[in-house]
C-alpha cells in the first residue's frame, strides 16, 4: 500500500530540509525521502560552512538575491533553531594590481547585490582584522559568518519533523510515475505522482524505517536531490540538465591553531574555476578548514582524497597561513559540488528552480551549489510561493519555529557545568576527551528525533570523535552505547551509509 | 577547594607506580584521578604476555602487571577516583575534574602528569583515498577485540611495524582473520625484535620495509589498499604500486604523548618527544609539576615506565619537603605558549642548569637539562639502527661517560645511568653516537 502525501521532498540535504521546515508552516502532509541514513550526508555537509554575504554572484541572479536574503535573515534562524552561528566577517585578499581590480569589481558587484558594508581595506587594516593573513589589500565583508552545516541541516529537519513532517531514510527513488490526469484528459484534474523507492537494507534490518513502506503517492514532488537532481528531473520528464560533479578536498586543522585565524580568508576568485579558490576558514567549533580544491570527476560518489591535492593543500596552506605545520592536520574530507556547468565552460550557472506545464506540481531544484547553504531558506520560501500560486495554503496553527539543540557542555561556564552534572550525572562523564563531549550529549544524539543510528550520526551531532585523536579514546565506548541503546549486534553497526559495517560480529560467543 | 599534597593525573602504569612509591616514601596525602572506570591504563587491553621481565623478573600479561600495582595501591589505601576526567590544570597547580559525582577543583602542592599517550591516526600521516569503515588504529582494534568482544574484520593489512601493530597481527590471526602483510615506511622495523619474531615470523606474516599504503579503496567498507615502495626520502616510487584486497587496515604508526592538559598549565614541550621538557627530577618547566611515563616520552617497555615513575616519586617527595627543588623560573620568560617553535630544547635550560644536546644520530634525550646535583638516568633513542656503536657523553673536550653497544635500534630506548660526580663542569653535555 502506498503512503499518500500532499508534498514529497526528494533529498534530505540542507535545501530539502529547509523546504520541509518552511512547508510545515502550512496544513500539508509532507514527507522527505532520503537515500542515505541521515540528513546532510553529501554536499550539504561537505563544504566550507560559511554563511556568504552575496558579493560573489552575478547581479540579478537567483544566487545573488537568495544569498543576500539568506545572509541577512540568519540571526533569527539561528535563534529559532538554537544553532551556533557567528558573524566573523571575511577578507578576500589580493597582492597585485590585477587582484585589486578584481576586488574592486567584487565590491561593485556586492554593492549592486545589496551586501551591506563592503569595504576595500589596506595592508594595515588586514593586519588589524586578521593578523596572520598576508595581503596588500582586501575586500572586507563584515556580514559573512560561519556555522556548523550538519547542525544547521539537522536543526531544520528536526524542526520540520516536530511540526509533522515524516522522514524516510534509506529510500532511494527509482521511478516516478504520473497518474490522475490521463483518465479524463482534463488538465484541471489534479495530477498525482507515484514514487517507487528501494531500500539498501531490508525493513527488518533497518532501524531507521519506522514503517516498511517503499511506495509513495503525492500531489507535489519537490526534487532537491543535489548531486542526483538531474537523475530525478529525468524521472519528472525534464532531461535538459546535467550535473557535473566537481570535487573539493579539505584539511581540518587542530584547534590549537584557532587563535591565529579570526575570520575566513579567501584569494581573489578566478572566474573560470569551479570554486572560490583554496581558502582558510575558522569553524564555529574552533578548528580551521583549509581547502577546497576544484576537480571535475566522473562519479558523483567518489569522495576519495588524492595525494596530489593533499600535497597542494599543504604547500598552498603554509604559504598563505604560516602557522600551518604538517602535524597540525587532524583530518581530511572532500565534498562534491553539483555543478551545472562543465569543466570546459567553467564558472557558475544560476540556480534552477522550475515547474513545467508538462509536469505540473513537480518542482526541480537543480545546480544548487555554493551559495546553496546560505540560500537554503530563501530557496525554500520560493518553493512555498510556487505551491501557493497553485493552491490555497492554510497556516498550520500548531507550527512552532523553535527547536532545541543538544546542549554543548564544553561551551558552558564552570558554574553551569557544575549544576548540569548535579541535575544529570551523565554530564559528569566525559566520553570524548579531545572535544569534551559528555555521556549526556552522546545519549541525546543517539536518541535523536529523526531516529538516525549511525556512528557518523552521533559524530556530527556532538563532535565526539572529531578531535585530534579521531576517536582513538572514545569510539569504542560510543559504539558500546549505540549498541546498547539501539539494541544492535556488532555486525549491524554502521559508520555512515549502507554497507559501511564497522564490525563482522563477536570475537567469541559468550 | 580540596587540597592534596600530590595529585596524579592518570591511573595507568606511571601514575600507579608514582603513587605507590610516594606513599612508601612517607607522602600520605595522594590523589589519583583516572578517567576510565578502572585503573590500569592501556595495560587493561594488553592481554598478551611479556610484561614485567625487568621489573618483576617474570613474564606477565598486561592486566596481571597492572594488578600488582592496583592491589598494592589498594592495600596502601591510596585514593584513586575513577570515571573522573581532568578538565583543566593551572600553573598554580589547581586541578579541575568532572565525574558523575560532580565537578571539583583541587589545590595540589605537586602535580604528577601521567596521562600516557595516544595513537597517530591515518589522518595524521595523510593517506589518500576514501574515509570509510574498516580502518582502525592498532590500539582501537585491540580495545574492540580484547575489551568489547567485537571482531573488526576478516582480512587485514597492517601499516607500521610499531609494537601494537605487531601484537594485533598475531591477535587477529589467532581469531581467524587473515593478516596479509605488515608494511613499514622506514627501512628498519619500529617494533621490538622479539615482537617481530613472535608475532610475525611465527605466523608467516611478511614484513615489507620501505613500503607504505598510498591509497585506501572502497566506498563504504574497506575493499583494499594500494601499497607502494618508498625512496630514501620516504616518498612513494611511481610504478611500484601493488593492490591488496582486505576489509581491514590497521594503522600502527606511532604514539604521541597526550599533553593538552600539560599545555594548559603552561608546561613547555619538546617537539622531538612531544612530551614536557624536564630536568633530572622529572620536573617540567612549571615548578611543582612533574611528568613520567608515556606522557613524557614514548617508552618501549612498561617496566621502564614504572621505574621512571618511581624515580619521579623520589623527586616529588624531595620537593614536598621544602616546596621547592631547584627549578627554572619560566614565569619571567617571554615564551609563554608552546605554539612557539622550539628548535633546540637545550636552549631553554635556564642559567643554573646544564643543557644536554644530542647529535644528529640521536633522536632526543630525556632529561633535556640537569642541575648537576643529583644522579640521573639519561634516556635516548637512536634515529637509525647501528651496530658496534658507542654513545659518548662529553662536556667540552672531556668525555664524562661512554657506553659501548653491540647494536642500537630506534625501537629500543637506551638508558644510561649518570652520577652527579661524573660531571666535570657546568658546560653543556653533548651526547654523540659513534659507529662504524
Amino acid at each position: 500500500m502506498a503512503q499518500t502525501y500532499d508534498v514529497i521532498i526528494i533529498g534530505g540535504g540542507v535545501v530539502g530540509s529547509a523546504i520541509a521546515r518552511e512547508l510545515s508552516r502550512y496544513k500539508l502532509k509532507i514527507a522527505v525521502l532520503e537515500k542515505e541514513l541521515d540528513v546532510c550526508t553529501e554536499t550539504s555537509g561537505r563544504n566550507s560552512a560559511v554563511l556568504h554575504a552575496g558579493f560573489n554572484n552575478r547581479p540579478g541572479s537567483l544566487m545573488a538575491k537568495f544569498c543576500v536574503e539568506g545572509n541577512l535573515g540568519f540571526d533569527r534562524t539561528a535563534r529559532e533553531l538554537d544553532i551556533p552561528f557567528k558573524r566573523t566577517g571575511k577578507v578576500v585578499v589580493g597582492f597585485d594590481e590585477e587582484d585589486l581590480a578584481g576586488l574592486k569589481a567584487l565590491k561593485d558587484q556586492g554593492d549592486r547585490n545589496g551586501c551591506p558594508d563592503l569595504e576595500l581595506i589596506d595592508h594595515n587594516r588586514i593586519k588589524e582584522l586578521a593578523p596572520f593573513i598576508d595581503g596588500e589589500f582586501a575586500l572586507y565583508s563584515p556580514m559573512t559568518g560561519i556555522l556548523n552545516t550538519f547542525i544547521y541541516t539537522i536543526a531544520l529537519a528536526e524542526n520540520a519533523h516536530q511540526n509533522g513532517v515524516d522522514y524516510f531514510f534509506d529510500r532511494e527513488v527509482t521511478s516516478i510515475a504520473r497518474t490522475g490526469q490521463s483518465m479524463t484528459g482534463i488538465h484541471r484534474v489534479s495530477p498525482e505522482y507515484e514514487i517507487q523507492t528501494k531500500y539498501g537494507m531490508s525493513p527488518e534490518q533497518n532501524s531507521l524505517s519506522r514503517t516498511p513502506y517503499d511506495h509513495f503517492r503525492s500531489r507535489w514532488v519537490i526534487n532537491s536531490a543535489g548531486l542526483n537532481a538531474d537523475v530525478i528531473a529525468r524521472m519528472l520528464g525534464n532531461s535538459d540538465y546535467t550535473i557535473y560533479p566537481c570535487r573539493g578536498e579539505y584539511f581540518i586543522l587542530d584547534r590549537k591553531l584557532a587563535p591565529y585565524l579570526t575570520m575566513p580568508a579567501y584569494p581573489v576568485p578566478n572566474a573560470k574555476a569551479g570554486g572560490l579558490g583554496i581558502h582558510l576558514t575558522p569553524t564555529i567549533d574552533g578548528t580551521i578548514l583549509i581547502g577546497p580544491s576544484a576537480e571535475y570527476i566522473d562519479a558523483k560518489d567518489d569522495y576519495a582524497s588524492t595525494q596530489s591535492v593533499m600535497d597542494l593543500l599543504i604547500e598552498d596552506g603554509a604559504r598563505i597561513f604560516p602557522p600551518l605545520q604538517a602535524n597540525s592536520i587532524i583530518r581530511s574530507y572532500t565534498g562534491i559540488r553539483p555543478k551545472l556547468v562543465s569543466k570546459n565552460k567553467g564558472g557558475y550557472a544560476d540556480f534552477v528552480i522550475e515547474e513545467r506545464n508538462t509536469y505540473p506540481q513537480a518542482v526541480n531544484l537543480i545546480g544548487i551549489e555554493s551559495p546553496g547553504l546560505t540560500s537554503s531558506l530563501p530557496i525554500a520560501r520560493r518553493v512555498v510561493e510556487m505551491i501557493g500560486q497553485k493552491e490555497d495554503l492554510q497556516s498550520n496553527p500548531d507550527f512552532d519555529p523553535n527547536r532545541k539543540g543538544i546542549l554543548c557542555f564544553k561551551d558552558q561556564t564552570r558554574d553551569i557545568q557544575r549544576s548540569l552534572i548535579q541535575s544529570n550525572p551523565n554530564y559528569g562523564e566525559i566520553i570524548c576527551r579531545c572535544e569534551t563531549v559528555t555521556r549526556a550529549e552522546i545519549l541525546a544524539a543517539i536518541r535523536n528525533p529523526l531516529g538516525v543510528a549511525t556512528l557518523s550520526g552521533i559524530k556530527v551531532r556532538t563532535r565526539a570523535m572529531m578531535g585530534r585523536c579521531q576517536g582513538g579514546y572514545c569510539q569504542t565506548r560510543i559504539t558500546e552505547l549505540l549498541m546498547k541503546e539501539k539494541n544492535l549486534q556488532p555486525q549491524d553497526v554502521l559508520y555512515l551509509r549502507n554497507s559501511s559495517n564497522m564490525f563482522t560480529g563477536r570475537v567469541r560467543d559468550i | 577547594m580540596t587540597a592534596h599534597d600530590v595529585i596524579i593525573i592518570g591511573g595507568g602504569p606511571a601514575g600507579l607506580a608514582a603513587a605507590i612509591e610516594l606513599k612508601r616514601l612517607g607522602v600520605a596525602d595522594i590523589l589519583i584521578l583516572e578517567r576510565e572506570k578502572d585503573p590500569g591504563g592501556i595495560l587493561r587491553q594488553c592481554i598478551h604476555d611479556g610484561f614485567g621481565l625487568h621489573r618483576f623478573n617474570e613474564s606477565l600479561s598486561g592486566p596481571e602487571y597492572a594488578a600488582r600495582f592496583i592491589d598494592q595501591a589498594k592495600e596502601m589505601e591510596i585514593e584513586c577516583l575513577t570515571n573522573t576526567s581532568v578538565l583543566e590544570i593551572t600553573s598554580g597547580k589547581q586541578v579541575t575534574a568532572a565525574s558523575p559525582q560532580g565537578m571539583t577543583t583541587y589545590q595540589a602542592r605537586a602535580v604528577v602528569l601521567a596521562m600516557g599517550c595516544r595513537e597517530r591516526t591515518r589522518e595524521a600521516i595523510r593517506i589518500p583515498g576514501s574515509r570509510l569503515a574498516g580502518v582502525y588504529t592498532a590500539g582501537v582494534a585491540q580495545s574492540y577485540l580484547n575489551l568489547k568482544n567485537i571482531m573488526i574484520g576478516r582480512s587485514a593489512v597492517i601499516l607500521g611495524s610499531g609494537d601494537i601493530g605487531l601484537i594485533m597481527a598475531r591477535r587477529l590471526t589467532l581469531e581467524g582473520a587473515q593478516v596479509k602483510a605488515v608494511f613499514e615506511i622506514q627501512p628498519h622495523a619500529n617494533g621490538l625484535p622479539r615482537n617481530i619474531e613472535q608475532c610475525l615470523n611465527d605466523f608467516n606474516i611478511p614484513l615489507f620495509l620501505s613500503h607504505t599504503v598510498t591509497n585506501i579503496k572502497g566506498r563504504n567498507r574497506l575493499e583494499g589498499v594500494t601499497v607502494s615502495q618508498v625512496d630514501d626520502n620516504l616518498r612513494p616510487i611511481p610504478g611500484t604500486e601493488k593492490d591488496y584486497a582486505c576489509d581491514t587496515l590497521i594503522i600502527s604508526v606511532g604514539l604521541i604523548p597526550e599533553n593538552e592538559l600539560s599545555e594548559m598549565a603552561g608546561v613547555i614541550l619538546d617537539p622531538r618527544t612531544h612530551g614536557p621538557i624536564v630536568d633530572e627530577n622529572y620536573q617540567t618547566t612549571v615548578s611543582g609539576i612533574f611528568a613520567a611515563g608515556n606522557v613524557l616520552q614514548v617508552h618501549d617497555l612498561v617496566d621502564f615506565v614504572s621505574l621512571e615513575a618511581e624515580r619521579l616519586a623520589m623527586s616529588v617527595a624531595g620537593y614536598l619537603e621544602t616546596d621547592t627543588l631547584l627549578s627554572a623560573d619560566f614565569s619571567k620568560d617571554s615564551i609563554k605558549t608552546s605554539t612557539k617553535k622550539i628548535n633546540k630544547p637545550a636552549d631553554f635550560a635556564p642559567a643554573e642548569f646544564i643543557p644536554i644536546e644530542a647529535d644528529q644520530s640521536i633522536a632526543f634525550t630525556v632529561p633535556q637539562y640537569v642541575s648537576g646535583q643529583a644522579d640521573f638516568i639519561l634516556s635516548l633513542r637512536v634515529r637509525h639502527p647501528v651496530r658496534n656503536c658507542q654513545i659518548v657523553l662529553q662536556q667540552g673536550d672531556q668525555i664524562i661517560r661512554s657506553v659501548k653497544l653491540r647494536k642500537a635500534i630506534p625501537a629500543e630506548m637506551i638508558q644510561i645511568p649518570i652520577k652527579s660526580g661524573d660531571l666535570v663542569s657546568r658546560e653543556k653535555i653533548t651526547a654523540v653516537l659513534e659507529y662504524e
